[in-house]
């Protein structure tokens, strides 16, 4: 049993270059290092565990592995910046899938699991198949394809969802207790196909706006998928990489829900995005549109900007358009700056990396807590297809549903510059007063068009 | 599974879980999407296990084509993560001013 000694030593290897990944992600110098380092672990780890005596043939593994690496090569390549939190997404799914079938074939392997056996096969088949199910939603509601990013909400439905658990645990138990009883396979598929259903349950009552937290739990459910799916195989270097995930992913939720100034529970059960009830602040004031060539005019005596980008910049796919306009006001010596929020966007983020994809530096990038302190002395705030993160109720107004939530205070510039398709309200459906604020001017239309014409009036000027 | 073994599994997993808050609490939101990403493709370490059970043996046909369905999903997951993170994390430059 020396080979099989060896290679688990091999694993602890695999095992420190996945932390020492994670380690050095938390720097822009050193991440494509770690990543790469990561990878060169989990290869590893892979060639080895083919040594195993336990392999006795190749067939099915170089098949599944070929397959697998094509489709995962051209997700990774094919797919847009913009379209990077559906793609999570998707992974996701595969992930907790993958431990699914890991938990099945375990199951049809003929021996007797024993009381403790069967009950991680079935913590593992369940995280696997609710993964999976909520996966696949979350990213329908996030391509907007099949289902809309609406929250659908019905009457009972709390009970609905209990009962469903009740279900997948009853199967639970009688499975567990004897995996080697010839009806085992049926609670098998009761109990995953209750979980199926519950991921689907779970994740239908939650609006578009609150994707980038469903994101970030799904992520941490599928690293807990391969946690249990470690303690289903015996084998620690799951356990280890799952613990990484499943902690990577809570720690995510619990940020993205901070930033939202709401509970995990609330986001779940809240179904926040539907139609508002209680009166919002009596919005006065008077909207006021600007021009492209009066917008030029602001923009070129500024000495301080700021830009605010939302997920409307990735709609329109604005932010090569966005780098243009930012190489006219350095050249023109203005300082911009890129206001950051954690929520802003469909994951988190999901701004960054748009504007890096852009060849925008990445110290131009501010987070909310340290450009707020700043606000007061920018000479143009503009913001660029962002809503919510933006609006000033959320500090004021205690009938708002966004209040207490944290906001880049935008208002606070000299002149707000915002960029909109049309007065139509944010993802949670909430009135803006920064809107109608007397130093605030609208420039509607598509932003990137928007943007382009700035950029000629800059181009026409000097 | 032995007792001992599984105490030692547990304990493994206690601190990997904090060893996981510890490291991660540090990284910054600029660089949350590559990290989800990254960690998509640390969760593709399933495959380990689906190769066991892809190679089993002749007398064990479900087992070994399950296991090659695992192993094919997890591949996506190991594949996909990775290579989508370093082009992420390989368009995050500084400019010179």
């Amino acid at each position: 049993m020396a080979l099989t000694n060896l290679i688990n030593l091999v694993y602890i290897l695999s095992a420190v270059t996945f932390i020492l990944g994670f380690k050095m992600i938390s720097s822009p110098e050193s991440a494509q290092r770690g990543n790469l380092i990561s990878g060169l672990g989990m290869a590893t780890a892979i060639i080895v565990t083919l040594m195993l005596p336990d392999i006795e043939r190749f067939q099915f593994i170089f098949m599944g592995a070929a397959v697998g690496a094509a489709i995962g090569l051209f997700f990774a390549y094919r797919t847009p910046m913009t379209g990077m939190p559906q793609m999570v997404g998707l992974l996701n799914g595969f992930g907790g899938l993958a431990s699914w079938f890991v938990a099945l074939a375990e199951f049809e392997s003929p021996r007797d699991q024993g009381l403790f056996g069967g009950s991680v096969l079935w913590l593992a088949a369940i995280i696997g198949a609710v993964t999976f199910s909520g996966s696949i939603i979350a990213w329908a509601k996030l391509d907007e394809k099949f289902i809309s990013g609406k929250p659908i909400m019905y009457k009972g439905q709390q009970i609905v969802t209990l009962v469903v658990m009740l279900g997948m645990l009853a199967c639970g138990i009688m499975f567990a207790k004897d995996t080697l009883d010839p009806n085992a396979l049926y609670y098998f598929g009761g109990f995953s196909l209750f979980a199926f259903i519950l991921g689907i349950l779970l994740t239908i009552p939650i609006g578009g706006a609150d994707m980038p937290v469903v994101i970030c739990l799904l992520n941490s459910y599928s690293g807990m998928a391969a946690c249990a799916s470690g303690f289903v195989v015996g084998n620690t270097l799951l356990v280890v990489a799952g613990a990484l995930v499943g902690a990577s992913g809570i720690i995510l939720t619990l940020i993205m829900c901070k930033a939202m100034n709401r509970s995990v529970a609330n986001v779940f059960l809240g179904g926040f995005g539907a139609p508002v009830t209680g009166t919002a602040m009596e919005v006065s004031g008077e909207i006021k549109p600007i021009k492209p060539d009066e917008a030029y005019l602001v923009l070129e005596a500024a000495q301080s900007v700021v830009i605010v980008p939302g997920y409307g910049m990735a709609v329109s796919q604005a932010q090569h358009a966005v780098r243009e306009l930012t190489e006219q006001l350095e050249k023109n010596g203005t300082e911009v700056r890129f206001a950051i929020h954690p929520v802003a966007g469909r994951m988190p983020g999901h701004m960054n990396v748009l504007l890096a994809e852009a060849n925008i530096s990445y110290d131009a990038m501010v987070e909310m807590d340290a450009i707020n302190p700043t606000m007061e002395t920018v000479d143009v705030c503009m913001i660029i297809g962002a809503n919510d993160v933006v609006n000033p109720a959320a500090r004021v107004d205690k009938m708002s549903p966004l209040y207490g939530m944290p906001i880049i205070n935008a208002d606070y510039a000299k002149t707000v510059i915002i960029m909109k398709r049309s007065m139509g309200k944010g993802f949670a459906g909430v009135e803006n007063p920064l809107f109608f604020n007397n130093n605030s001017r609208m420039l509607f239309g598509d932003a990137k068009a928007s943007l382009q014409a700035l950029v000629s009036e800059f181009k026409g000027g000097n | 599974m032995d007792t001992t073994i599984l105490i030692t599994m547990i304990f493994i997993l206690v601190l990997a879980i904090f060893l996981g808050v510890e490291i991660i609490s540090k990284v910054p939101s600029l660089l949350h999407t590559p990290l989800m990403s990254g960690s998509n493709a640390i969760s593709g370490v399933t495959v380990v296990g689906a190769l066991i059970a892809a190679g089993a043996g002749a007398g064990e046909n479900t087992t070994a084509i399950l296991g090659g369905i695992a192993v094919g999903l997890a591949m996506v997951n190991v594949a996909g993560g990775y290579f989508v993170t370093d082009r992420m994390l390989n368009m995050f430059k500084k400019k010179d001013k």
